[in-house]
């Protein structure tokens, strides 16, 4: 209440002065990063331009614009300013040593996980938090069942909850951005081969038999949102006698009220058609996650809206007869036929590589400032969070970074990076321990 | 996207050791390289030649697979074939000093401690489409190692990417070959079981000490033996018999007299001192150091030692010895002397190895023509064969990338790739052909829709939908996490 006060005297005291003195000595601001050149995404870049912060927010981007007394000055001159990169899937702060299986809380057992939340297990204090914050990264994606080392051998068909992050925080609560960002649906794959642990050797199926089973799963995930569907109904008159709770459905609820999109992990055609097939038809929102094939069916992605987060453009193309670029490629053929993309790293510790990613789309077709947007605003769109993130302009949150070059770019180093309006350190485990080991005396022979 | 670039490649170590699963070969995309021509000009180009610095608009005179002349409007006899590279740049071709490709999945020979027996060289699969897509990254040598899975590994074999030609073709003529070692929790099998089998001795990093020392200990009263038999046979002495041959210990007395290279395979900074501490009571020579990735620790005694480091760029945190791993690694053991190169162990890694070289720019401040070196001339000496390649220098073989972009980015893309001064990728050919291929695929496609199947399947509607639901072995199986990291490769 107090906060509002204070804004709408604010705005008052805009209203009364006008719009140009507004943006002179009377914005209060904690920070102004100044002589910056400014690539806002919400227009052309700025030449020498200042951005001041104030209460978590950008209060003023901008050429022109006087410093409030009090304000930290951050003289940028030769850098740049970006929004914060935003990683769509990652396994942040769910997973600290790969192999090992107790500091790993990704996936749970079980086919239908819908009440399961990634904020319940994020560890705040993960190494793995400032080492992609180095790397310009402001916010994340964590998704349960979203791979990872110990994906292996899982049969999730819902997955859980993938929750929206910023990467600083003493705890999930400062951290949390939208705890209920998707529920992940990892879309059955028909499998000819499966893996056998008793005799450790892979059996080979006949193609019906492993389609009869492909069926038979995405018949159980059908039935699962019909009796949600139901339960939502059931809900509506919680009264009634026949009405039992179910913590399990209860969660399914947005999800089939079309408010939580479903966050589809699908690499293959044949999955990515019938999981867009199957969520348009349950009405059901989707943003498809992997997509290594996405470019067979583009038109059906377009056609239905479907927004795409791509797995990492350096991987290998799924098959042998693809062209070597094929992923590299994708993304401009994508955005071309009129799909929204987004990049993202699909895991944790390979996080920092996100800016590589596009840039190899970039070098590939995909114009640069598409690549940018890529990991930045289009994210924030998908999970509903551009209001707040993606772009530099006033009022939105204040994750910013202030950078020496092109921040896709390997060799680019973030020099300054503002989460929620906070100047955040990029140091980190690695960098503490190059520290000590470059001043490690020399070794006496 | 369940399956990421990491977990993809430990999966094939997975399916390589234990189950020898061969994929079924298609004839792959790509062509086989133009015959080769014995006059090649590249013209007006950067050269990047990391011996001698850069030089702008620059000519490269390639004859008979050679590097010919090196300079500024170099003449190009009548015959030559000329490549214009204006706005390109020209660089070594990279070398990859820790590779998987090319071997058909037969990664471990995971079954005993010390498996020195065999050989990586008598499973090279020329047809493997990783070569190809290696060489569109811009590598021209490789070098083939076994897996991580015991103390004492496969013998080893450096290859160029001579995509097309037979796999009798591909060794590096005159290399000196090697033998993989491994340290740490992969030899020690920590990260990966068997379901009912019995622990394999070691199954600690003490136990892969005392494998080594065993094994070395083993090795070195054979020679003895044979040292004994052979002086005696020259000095004339009749009716001896030979020792008993052990086709174990043969290699093993190879890396003793210095013939045969020790890659090996490493993590922790105690791990490394300990086998520099053997090999010294040995007296053998350590000549790579692979992974090595908290070799910053202790990067004053790898250099001490003469050794060489290959590491990665910024991989972390996939295991517990990889926890303390520094994107500075490279960095830091550079500045400490330690010839430092950086590998991929991984063919989608290997098609980007100048981006993981660039970000040592970042981490630790190295400089552009240092990076460099770490994906030419450092793993050419690190694999003994910097006389050969690694650099632009006349009497070199002609093993060179022309990129668009300074390679030291992000947004380079490969255009040409020579090898022994021969074009075996083309971008522009690449893209041309693509056309021509997926016509002859669908024709193909008809062609065994058409033959009559005896069970027809309901729902299947193109031929195509079928092949993009089939699973190719390096993506299944997906065991769970207690058997990953048997691929060891990493």
């Amino acid at each position: 209440m107090i906060r509002l006060r204070r804004v709408l005297g604010r705005l008052l005291f805009v209203a009364i002065l006008g719009s140009t003195t507004a943006l002179n000595a009377q914005t209060a601001a904690e920070y102004a990063i100044t002589h910056a050149k400014i690539f806002t995404l919400a227009g052309p870049p700025i030449e020498d331009g200042t951005v001041l912060i104030h209460d978590g927010k950008v209060a003023a981007v901008g050429s022109g614009i006087a410093i409030p007394a009090g304000a930290q000055v951050i003289d940028a001159k030769g850098l740049q300013v970006y929004p914060g990169l935003f990683d769509a899937v990652t396994q942040m702060g769910l997973s600290e040593v790969g192999a090992v299986r107790a500091t790993v809380d990704t996936t749970e057992t079980g086919a239908f996980n819908p009440d399961v939340v990634a904020a319940t297990a994020i560890l705040p204090s993960s190494a793995h938090i400032p080492v992609t914050r180095a790397a310009g990264i402001t916010e994340v994606i964590a998704a349960p069942a979203s791979g990872g080392f110990d994906s292996g051998g899982v049969t999730n068909l819902v997955g859980g909850q993938a929750s929206a992050i910023y990467l600083a925080g003493w705890t999930i609560d400062d951290m949390v951005m939208k705890k209920h960002a998707a529920l992940v649906v990892d879309w059955p794959e028909v499998e000819t081969r499966s893996f056998d642990f008793n005799t450790f050797s892979v059996k080979e199926k006949p193609f019906p038999e492993g389609k009869k089973e492909y069926d038979k799963q995405v018949n159980q995930l059908a039935d699962y949102m019909e009796q949600a569907r139901h339960y939502a109904q059931a809900m509506q008159n919680p009264g009634s006698v026949n009405f039992q709770r179910d913590v399990k459905l209860e969660a399914m609820v947005p999800v089939v009220r079309g408010e939580v999109p479903l966050l589809v992990f699908a690499d293959t055609a044949r999955q990515i058609r019938d999981s867009v097939e199957f969520c348009d038809k349950q009405k059901l929102k989707m943003i498809l996650a992997g997509g290594a094939e996405a470019w067979k069916v583009k038109d059906l992605l377009r056609s239905k809206s479907v927004p795409v987060i791509l797995g990492p453009t350096l991987a290998a193309p799924p098959d042998e007869d693809d062209a070597y670029d094929r992923l590299m490629t994708q993304p401009e053929e994508l955005r071309a036929a009129g799909v929204k993309i987004a990049f993202a790293s699909f895991d944790n510790s390979f996080a920092r590589r996100l800016g590589q990613q596009a840039a190899n789309a970039v070098a590939h077709g995909l114009p640069y400032d598409e690549g940018l947007k890529a990991v930045t605003l289009y994210p924030a769109q998908m999970f509903g969070l551009d209001a707040q993130l993606g772009t530099v302009e006033t009022g939105k949150i204040a994750n910013l970074i202030v950078t020496n070059g092109d921040p896709l770019e390997v060799s680019t180093e973030v020099r300054y990076l503002f989460i929620k309006g906070k100047l955040t350190s990029t140091d980190n485990k690695q960098k503490e321990l190059y520290e000590k080991y470059r001043n490690r005396p020399k070794a006496s022979r | 996207m369940k399956i990421t670039a990491k977990t993809c490649w430990l999966l094939a170590g997975v399916c390589a050791a234990s189950l020898s699963v061969s994929p079924a070969k298609e004839k792959s995309a790509g062509f086989a390289a133009d015959a080769p021509s014995p006059v090649i000009l590249i013209r007006n180009a950067t050269i990047l030649t990391v011996s001698h610095g850069t030089i702008d608009k620059g000519d490269v005179l390639i004859r008979n697979g050679k590097i010919a002349a090196i300079g500024g409007n170099l003449k190009a006899p009548d015959d030559a074939q000329v490549i214009d590279g204006t706005g390109q740049f020209v660089s070594p071709g990279i070398i990859d000093c820790h590779s998987h490709i090319a071997i058909d999945g037969n990664v471990n020979e995971g079954s005993v401690s010390v498996s020195s027996m065999v050989n990586i060289a008598d499973v090279i699969d020329s047809d493997d489409i990783s070569i190809y897509r290696d060489l569109a990254g811009g590598v021209t040598t490789a070098n083939i190692l076994h897996g991580s899975a015991n103390p004492i590994g496969g013998q080893t074999i450096v290859i160029k990417l001579r995509w097309g030609q037979p796999a009798s073709r591909l060794p590096f003529e005159g290399a000196l070959p090697g033998i993989k070692f491994a340290l740490g929790e992969n030899p020690k099998r920590s990260n990966f079981r068997v379901p009912g089998a019995q622990e394999r001795y070691p199954a600690t990093r003490m136990g892969v000490e005392e494998t080594i020392r065993a094994a070395f200990t083993e090795a070195r009263d054979y020679k003895k033996a044979w040292d004994e038999y052979n002086k005696r046979l020259a000095a004339g002495e009749k009716n001896l018999i030979p020792p008993r041959r052990d086709l174990k210990l043969d290699p093993l007395v190879e890396v003793l007299e210095g013939k045969r290279y020790v890659h090996a395979h490493c993590y922790r900074e105690d791990e490394i001192l300990m086998l520099l501490r053997v090999a010294k009571e040995f007296g053998f020579h350590v000549q790579t150091l692979q992974h090595v990735l908290e070799g910053y620790k202790v990067a004053d005694e790898i250099a001490a030692a003469g050794t060489g480091a290959s590491t990665f760029s910024d991989w972390w945190a996939y295991k517990v010895e990889a926890y303390d791993a520094i994107p500075y690694n490279a960095a830091l053991m550079t500045q400490r002397g330690v010839i430092v190169s950086i590998n991929s162990d991984d063919a989608a890694e290997a098609t980007h190895l100048n981006q993981e070289a660039a970000k040592s720019m970042l981490y630790g401040r190295m400089s552009h023509d240092e990076a460099l070196k770490m994906v030419t001339i450092n793993p050419a000496i690190q694999l003994g064969i910097d006389k050969r390649v690694g650099s632009i220098d006349v009497g070199k073989d002609a093993d060179l990338v022309i990129y668009n972009h300074d390679p030291l980015s992000a947004y380079a893309v490969v255009q040409k790739t020579l090898i022994d001064g021969r074009v075996y990728f083309d971008r522009e050919k690449d893209i041309a052909s693509r056309p021509a291929l997926e016509k002859e695929k669908k024709e193909l496609e008809e062609k065994l829709a058409k033959k009559p199947e005896p069970e027809k399947k309901a729902g299947e509607k193109k031929p195509e939908e079928k092949k993009t639901g089939e699973k190719k072995p390096e993506d299944k199986p997906k065991p769970p996490q207690a058997q990953l990291g048997q691929g060891g490769a990493q």
